[in-house]
Order: structure tokens, then C-alpha cells, then sequence
């Protein structure tokens, strides 16, 4: 199944991509010149597009050589148009530590065609209302999966045209049967949904459907990856290009299938470069409620870290039937962390931010600029009601802890940042509030910078209760 | 189109270890549990599974702390009896192991001698016959006499104390609590936060005292919000040094999920939307375990009931 050996992302080069780049050192990407524009590239933090230059038609041949070489070994697929599209697939490497993992995968919440029209409409409200503000980003649903139950295609095209009037989420149309997703298309094939599924069975006529529409599809063939790649190989070869691959989500006791399944495909795909297994994974977490008769709860429970379980392997898309806040918040934190720069911390800007209407008498306060420590730090002292001012500090990102053992805030650091926000021009007095973990800064702070350090507490949910006790401090 | 997929064969494998001791073996405890072994990253392929099921401890302290409701409920009558909630670990919550933290030689805190934090430990090795896990308090001094003590104690009975750790190293205390636990047949666990090499560091410096074949490793487990990818990641880089043939992480290594409910977000009360507080919280804690178990983790230390039953429930069935 070993396939001719392309260059995985790492080991291409900074050369590789700088012998096809025009080499004119322009700085029009915003770089000093084309190897520190390559250096980017290689490392996922530029795109190839951010070059004006290669794009134009003198480079064509280039640009096309630069694609090959750095194109992903899972294609990536799109659904949905305009604003609401959704990207997914791209992945480059196994294992989060090789490369950061690209394209989180957008969870899909399922309505299906028996629901009243005032229920479905109560139901993408709820998809749409739903957020979640973590350390600053707000995180939320992206799709909807339709499922047609009645069997009805006059009752699945009223459907979508009901959604369709709702909102613009990306849709995906599941339903086997041609004719169902035939009627499902009549009233939505301009907005590019997402077609689940093609299979053994039905691959002539839905093929039909997709070459017509242009539709990305699902190939579907639960739990033997042969057939899949059989199927994937003829719909190649009739010219179908977009596809998702459904390797079956098995539940409860078939829990370890799932996961050696979607394993073995995301494998295939990127250590043996194996082109009919490089398609983006679709994961069905929604097949617990299929499951034997539980409570609700229980599916609820288990569709959760089911689906926890997929976003930690493989899987690039995921549709679930729960709307329970305590059952997707964790998924969504997980997806958001997991595809974070293992490099990098999630940092914010460095500067001074005020909060209430802070005068020239009013605390100072510092902090790091991890994000996680300034979104804490920020709603305490919401959360506190005072007036004060915080200099946030550059401290790479790390944590007030970290960054004091690492020595990325030190008395000199905070010095010099007092300096470069003027603190001296913020406030007449001359105190300076660390937080607890810096406890053992506060002699040299006091040395480097001229002001007077009083120590906070070690958490700052404590913050409030210091200043109203210990604000305006004492004279010495 | 035939599928073929072949289990990845790696060089090197991770060190068995066996924790408690019956009494034929030198100790008294009614069975033994035995982690590491692996061959292969977890769960990647139906022929290779860990040769072992993932281990769960259940904690037992010997002071009251802070505890959100969620996990405090269900002890209102053990808690200020470590040897009782200990047996409700094993006997109610199927522990395979306990853990016992004692916080209250904490210098900062109560400040109780080693000899008491012995007595402690004595009564929980006479209430339950799993094998145990010793927590100190972090004060690299304290927990070095504590350690001491009890390996003495408990000799023979194959004890992991958690943990040493470079402070020690720093302390001078190293020395004395490797060669104790060494004299007295117990096992170890060396611990570091989120960095190799200071892991593989502490490592060498504690081979020099101490036999491999007895320590594990704890690498720190960040809650699910506040960095579980990092934990996530060291432990999938960790796993795949050791099997790739670095003998200096070829250890078993261990997961305190409990450190979910340090997460805002795992006990706030965050509104209707996000409501079913009785959920919330141990699905952190759950998702954080099962996590790290994908990533290859051996022994889980939790606290949470249904967190534990699901858990155990999972891994039973990502093993086959
Ligand atoms: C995740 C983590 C990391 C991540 C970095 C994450 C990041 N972006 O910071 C990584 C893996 C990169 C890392 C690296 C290091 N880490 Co580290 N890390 C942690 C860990 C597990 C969590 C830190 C965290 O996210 N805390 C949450 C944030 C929100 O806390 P915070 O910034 O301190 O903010 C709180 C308070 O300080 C306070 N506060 C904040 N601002 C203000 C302002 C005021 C005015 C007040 C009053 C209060 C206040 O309120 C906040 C909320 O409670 C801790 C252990 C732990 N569980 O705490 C170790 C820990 C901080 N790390 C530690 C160490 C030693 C390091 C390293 C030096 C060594 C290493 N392990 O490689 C490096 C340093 C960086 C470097 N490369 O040199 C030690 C520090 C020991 C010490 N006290 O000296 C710790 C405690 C672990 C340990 N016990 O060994 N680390
Ligand atoms: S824009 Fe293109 S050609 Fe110009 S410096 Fe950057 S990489 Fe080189």
C-alpha cells in the first residue's frame, strides 16, 4: 500500500520552498526577504499565497511546484459557501508535537425530517445561540446535519427550505437514498452541503448527484477500510474528487474499533503517503443514541467523551445529536487546545488595559501576557469592581509561575515594562502590585525600578479583597 | 482495494513494574497490580494492545482541603477517617490501588511529624489489602524524612511514593529518600512539570541511588482549559522516545486527572447553558483520563465515582 514517497511536511526544507520562490527578496510578504519567507512556510506559520509575486503568471509552473510539494496528504475539502464555509481535512503529520494539527474539526448538530418545523426552528436557534467565551475566543457550533427519518423526499425538501429560510449554516444531507438527497438538493444544491453518504449500494446513483452538483460527499462503508478504499478508488476514477471518508463510529463495546479505524486510515494516509486513505475522517458520535435504550443522560455522557475521544484521533468533522451545554463545552475546549501551537502559548498584546474608571490614585497591577493568566486576571477584577490599571508584561506568552522559573519575568523585565507603558504618567504614586507568585521578585523589583512592590495573593480571585483592605496603602 | 495495516514494531519496550507485595512476596497486601510493558503506542492497532489494563488510584487524605461539592458529596462520613475511606475506595468504587496524601505534614499547614504520617499509613495498610501509593506534601525536606520513615514502616511492601523530585535533588534529600525506599523494597515515582529533558534528568540523578526497574514517572497532568494538550503532547513525545529505544524514559508513567477540578470550568456554576453541575465536573475530570490514556498513560489517580467507572469501563474496552 506504500505509495511513491513524497516529502512529509518535515522534512521539507526552508531550500526546498526558497529554490521555487522568485528569489527577488521584495518583502512585499512582509518578510526581509524570501528564505525568512520560506523559513515561515515550512513551519505552518506563512502560506504560500501570502507571496504576491508567485502568483502571478511568470511564476505559474513554480507555484504549481510548490503546491505539490507542500500539499497536505489529507486533501482538504470544503462545504458551505461565503462566510459560512467550512475548511476541513489539511493534516500533515500523526502525532499534535510533529506539526500543529490544521482545520479543527466543526461539529455538526443533527435535526432530523420528523421533527415539527417549530421544534427544528427552536433547535438551530439553540446551535446558533450557543457560545462560549474561553480566554477571550468565543468558541461554537458550526453545522447542521439533516437527517431524513420519514423517508419522505416532499417532507425532507420542506425541511431544508425551512432551514434554509432559518439561517445559513453549512448543511449536511444524510440519507442514503438518492432520491431523499436528490429532493434535499432541489432546495439547497447552491449552498454546497456536504452529501452523506455514497456506499456500496447506492454509489451509481449518488455518484450521479455529486458529478451533476459538484457536491462534496461522504463515502461510507462502516468498519472495513478494503471496501472504503475500493469505493474511494472508483469514485477517483469517474472523477470525483471532494470527498470525506465515514469509517464507522462504533460505540459501547466496539468503543477500540473506532478508534483502530480511524488510527489506521489517518496513518495510511500520512506515514504511507496512501492516496485513497488522504481524504478528511467524519465521525459520528451521534451513533450512541442508536445504542440500546439508556437514560438520556447516559447517551448524553457517552456521545460526550466519545466524542473527546475522536477529536483526540483523527477525526476532521464530527456530528452529534446533544446540545447539552455540560456535554459540549469540554468538547469544544479540547478541540480548541489540541489544536493550538505546540511552539507557542496562546499569548495576548503586551500594554497597559484600565478597568473602571481608574485616576491618578488608583492601583497598578502586573500580570503576564499568557492568555490564560490575563482572561483569569481580567475577570477578577471585573468580577471585583475596581478601578485600577493592570501592565500586562510580555513574558513569551508564560505563565506568572512559569515565566518567573523560566526567568522571563524578572525585576529587570518588569522595570523596563513600567518604563514603556509610563506607568510614572498613569498614576502619582509610586506602588506596584505583583501577583503572589512573584513573591520573590519584589526586593529587586523594588531596587530596579524605584517603586514600592506590595505582594498580591497567589490567586487572583483574591485581588478584590486586597485592595479594599489594603488600598491606599500605608505610608512607611 | 485490500487494507493492509501492519502494528508499528518499535525497538525497545517500557519497564514492567509491580507495586505491592503479598505476603509470600514480603508484604501483606492481597494482590498486586503490575503497569508498563508496552511495545507499541496504545490503542493503534487491534494485535497490539498494552499488555495491562490502565491502573486507577483513588485518593484518600489525611487533612480536609478545599474540595468542590461534586467530588465532597459522597464523603461526609469517611473524611476525617483515612482507614475508612480507604475501604470505601476499594470496596464501594472498585480502587485498584489508594492513594494517600499526607497533607497534614505539611510544614506550612499542621505540620505533623513523619512518625504520625507512619501511623496513618499503618492504619490504611490494616484497613484495605491493595497496594498503596504515599503522597507527601511538595516541601522537599519534610517529605524526604516522611518518605523515610514510612519505607521503613512499610518494609517489603512495595509502596510508590509520590514523589521525588529535583527540589529533592536540590534539597540534598535525594540521596537519602532513594536509598531508603531502595533498602526497604518500595518503588518510586519521579516527578517534573511538562519538560523531557528535566525528566530525564531527575531520572539520572535518582539511577544513582536507586534501581530503574522500580521508578515511574509523572510528567504533570494540566486540566483540561488550562494546557491538558501540553500533558498530552510530553506524553505522546515521552512514549514515543522510550519505545524508540530511550532508556532514560522507558518508566510507566502516571496521570493525576484529578487535577481537572482545579479548572474553573469543571465546579463554577456557569449558568443555565451550561448546566447539570453533577455532570460537568466529572466529565472533566473523565475526558482529561481518557485522554491521556490515548496518549499512553499506566496508572490514573482520581477522585470522582463516575469519573472512575467510566474510566475503567473505556479502557476495558479500547483493550480488545
Ligand atoms: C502549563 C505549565 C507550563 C507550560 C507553559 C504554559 C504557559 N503558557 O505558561 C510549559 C510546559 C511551557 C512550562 C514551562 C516551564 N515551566 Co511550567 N508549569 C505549567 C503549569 C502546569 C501550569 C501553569 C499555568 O498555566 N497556570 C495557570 C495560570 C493562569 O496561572 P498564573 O499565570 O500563575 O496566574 C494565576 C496567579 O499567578 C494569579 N495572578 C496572575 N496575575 C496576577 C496579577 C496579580 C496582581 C495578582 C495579585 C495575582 C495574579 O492569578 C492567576 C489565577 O490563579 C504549572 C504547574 C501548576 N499546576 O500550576 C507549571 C510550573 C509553573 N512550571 C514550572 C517550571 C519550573 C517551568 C520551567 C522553568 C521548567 C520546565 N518545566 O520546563 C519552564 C519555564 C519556561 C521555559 N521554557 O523556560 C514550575 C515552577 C516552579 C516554581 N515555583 O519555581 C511549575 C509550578 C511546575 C512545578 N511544580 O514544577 N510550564
Ligand atoms: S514576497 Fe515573495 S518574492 Fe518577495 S520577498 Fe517575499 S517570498 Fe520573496
Amino acid at each position: 500500500m506504500k505509495e511513491e514517497h513524497k516529502k512529509s511536511i518535515r522534512e521539507i526544507s526552508p531550500i526546498d520552498v526558497y529554490k521555487l520562490l522568485p528569489r527577488t527578496n521584495c518583502a512585499e510578504c512582509g518578510e526581509a526577504n524570501c528564505m525568512a519567507f520560506a523559513t515561515k512556510v515550512v513551519n505552518g506559520e506563512a502560506f504560500i499565497e501570502g507571496c504576491p509575486p508567485v502568483l502571478t503568471k511568470n511564476y505559474e509552473k513554480d507555484l504549481l511546484k510548490l503546491q505539490e510539494l507542500l500539499a497536505p496528504p489529507v486533501r482538504v475539502i470544503h462545504f458551505g459557501t461565503g462566510n459560512n464555509q467550512l475548511k476541513i481535512g489539511g493534516k500533515h503529520v500523526l502525532y499534535r508535537h510533529e506539526f500543529t494539527y490544521q482545520n479543527p474539526p466543526p461539529i455538526a448538530i443533527d435535526i432530523s425530517d420528523d421533527m415539527e418545523n417549530e421544534q427544528i426552528a427552536i433547535r438551530i436557534k439553540k446551535v446558533q445561540d450557543f457560545s462560549y467565551t474561553y480566554i477571550g475566543r468565543p468558541l461554537s457550533l458550526d453545522a447542521l446535519a439533516v437527517r431524513s427519518v420519514t423517508q419522505n423526499p416532499y417532507r425532507y425538501t420542506e425541511v431544508i427550505q425551512h432551514i434554509c429560510e432559518l439561517c445559513n449554516l453549512p448543511l449536511i444531507l444524510c440519507s442514503t437514498d438518492p432520491n431523499i438527497i436528490k429532493a434535499g438538493l432541489s432546495a439547497c444544491a447552491e449552498r454546497k452541503p456536504l452529501i452523506f453518504a455514497i456506499t456500496k449500494e447506492n454509489w451509481k446513483e449518488m455518484g450521479e448527484l455529486v458529478l451533476d452538483t459538484g457536491c462534496p460527499v461522504v463515502v461510507s462503508a462502516p468498519g472495513d477500510l478494503s471496501l472504503l478504499r475500493t469505493l474511494v478508488r472508483t469514485l477517483q476514477e469517474w472523477g470525483i474528487v471532494d470527498m470525506v471518508l465515514d469509517p464507522g463510529t462504533f460505540h459501547s463495546d466496539q468503543i477500540g474499533q473506532t478508534i483502530h479505524l480511524f488510527t489506521a486510515l489517518r496513518k495510511a494516509a500520512v506515514k504511507n503517503f496512501d492516496s485513497l486513505s488522504g481524504y478528511p475522517i467524519l465521525g459520528t458520535p451521534i451513533s450512541v443514541w442508536n445504542g440500546p435504550e439508556l437514560s438520556d443522560d447516559l447517551n448524553h455522557w457517552q456521545e460526550a467523551y466519545l466524542t473527546s475521544m475522536l477529536i483526540t484521533r483523527y477525526a476532521d468533522l464530527l456530528i452529534m445529536h446533544s446540545i447539552e451545554g455540560w456535554a459540549l463545552l469540554p468538547q469544544l475546549i479540547w478541540r480548541f487546545g489540541i489544536y493550538t501551537d505546540p511552539r507557542k502559548p496562546v499569548s495576548v498584546d503586551a500594554g497597559v488595559r484600565t478597568f473602571g474608571n481608574p485616576d491618578k490614585t488608583s492601583p497598578v497591577l502586573i500580570t503576564s501576557n499568557y492568555a490564560l493568566t490575563f482572561f483569569t486576571v481580567e475577570s477578577d477584577i471585573k468580577a471585583a469592581k475596581i478601578d485600577c490599571y493592570l501592565i500586562v508584561i510580555d513574558t513569551g506568552g508564560l505563565s506568572v509561575e512559569a515565566a518567573v522559573a523560566g526567568r522571563y519575568l524578572t525585576a529587570a523585565k518588569i522595570a523596563e515594562s513600567l518604563k514603556e507603558w509610563k506607568a510614572d504618567t498613569l498614576v502619582s504614586h509610586k506602588n506596584l502590585i505583583i501577583p503572589g507568585l512573584a513573591a520573590r521578585l519584589s526586593g529587586e523589583t523594588e531596587e530596579e525600578t524605584g517603586w514600592r512592590v506590595l505582594v498580591g495573593p497567589r490567586d487572583s480571585s483574591g485581588i478584590g479583597q486586597m485592595i479594599r483592605e489594603c488600598w491606599p496603602p500605608a505610608d512607611e | 482495494e485490500k487494507f493492509l495495516m501492519e502494528p508499528d514494531v518499535f525497538p525497545a519496550q517500557i519497564r514492567e513494574i509491580t507495586l505491592g507485595a503479598t505476603r509470600a512476596e514480603g508484604g501483606t497486601r492481597g494482590s498486586t497490580i503490575t503497569v508498563g510493558g508496552s511495545t507499541s503506542i496504545p490503542f493503534t492497532h487491534p494485535q497490539s494492545p498494552p499488555p495491562h489494563p490502565p491502573v486507577i488510584s483513588l485518593d484518600v487524605f489525611d487533612t480536609r482541603v478545599p474540595m468542590p461539592k461534586a467530588l465532597k458529596n459522597h464523603l461526609t462520613e469517611v473524611i476525617d477517617d483515612p482507614a475508612a475511606w480507604a475501604k470505601m475506595n476499594v470496596e464501594q468504587f472498585g480502587a485498584d490501588m489508594v492513594t494517600v496524601h499526607l497533607l497534614s505534614t505539611d510544614p506550612l499547614i499542621q505540620n505533623k511529624s513523619p512518625k504520625e504520617a507512619s501511623k496513618t499509613v499503618e492504619e490504611v495498610l490494616q484497613a484495605v489489602d491493595v497496594p498503596l501509593i504515599i503522597g507527601g506534601c511538595g516541601d522537599p525536606k519534610k517529605d524526604a524524612e516522611t518518605f523515610t520513615e514510612i519505607a521503613a514502616m512499610a518494609e517489603g511492601e512495595r509502596l510508590l511514593l509520590n514523589s521525588v523530585t529535583s527540589d529533592m535533588a536540590d534539597a540534598k534529600t535525594l540521596e537519602p529518600v532513594c536509598k531508603a525506599a531502595d533498602t526497604h523494597g518500595h518503588c518510586l515515582l519521579g516527578f517534573t512539570g511538562l519538560d523531557l529533558n528535566s525528566a530525564k534528568e531527575l531520572n539520572r540523578r535518582i539511577y544513582q541511588y536507586f534501581p530503574p526497574e522500580r521508578l515511574l514517572m509523572d510528567l504533570t497532568t494540566v486540566a483540561l482549559g488550562y494546557g491538558l494538550e501540553y500533558s498530552f503532547s510530553i506524553h505522546e513525545r515521552a512514549r514515543m522516545a522510550a519505545l524508540m529505544g530511550d532508556p532514560e524514559l522507558q518508566h510507566p508513567t502516571i496521570s493525576a486527572c484529578t487535577n481537572a477540578w482545579s479548572a474553573r470550568e469543571a465546579w463554577m456554576d456557569l449558568g443555565p447553558a451550561f448546566g447539570r453541575n453533577d455532570l460537568r465536573g466529572p466529565l472533566w475530570e473523565t475526558i482529561g483520563g481518557i485522554t491521556l490514556l490515548l496518549a499512553g498513560v499506566d496508572l490514573f489517580l482520581m477522585m470522582h465515582p463516575l469519573a472512575v467507572s467510566t474510566l475503567r469501563d473505556v479502557a476495558g474496552k479500547l483493550m480488545h
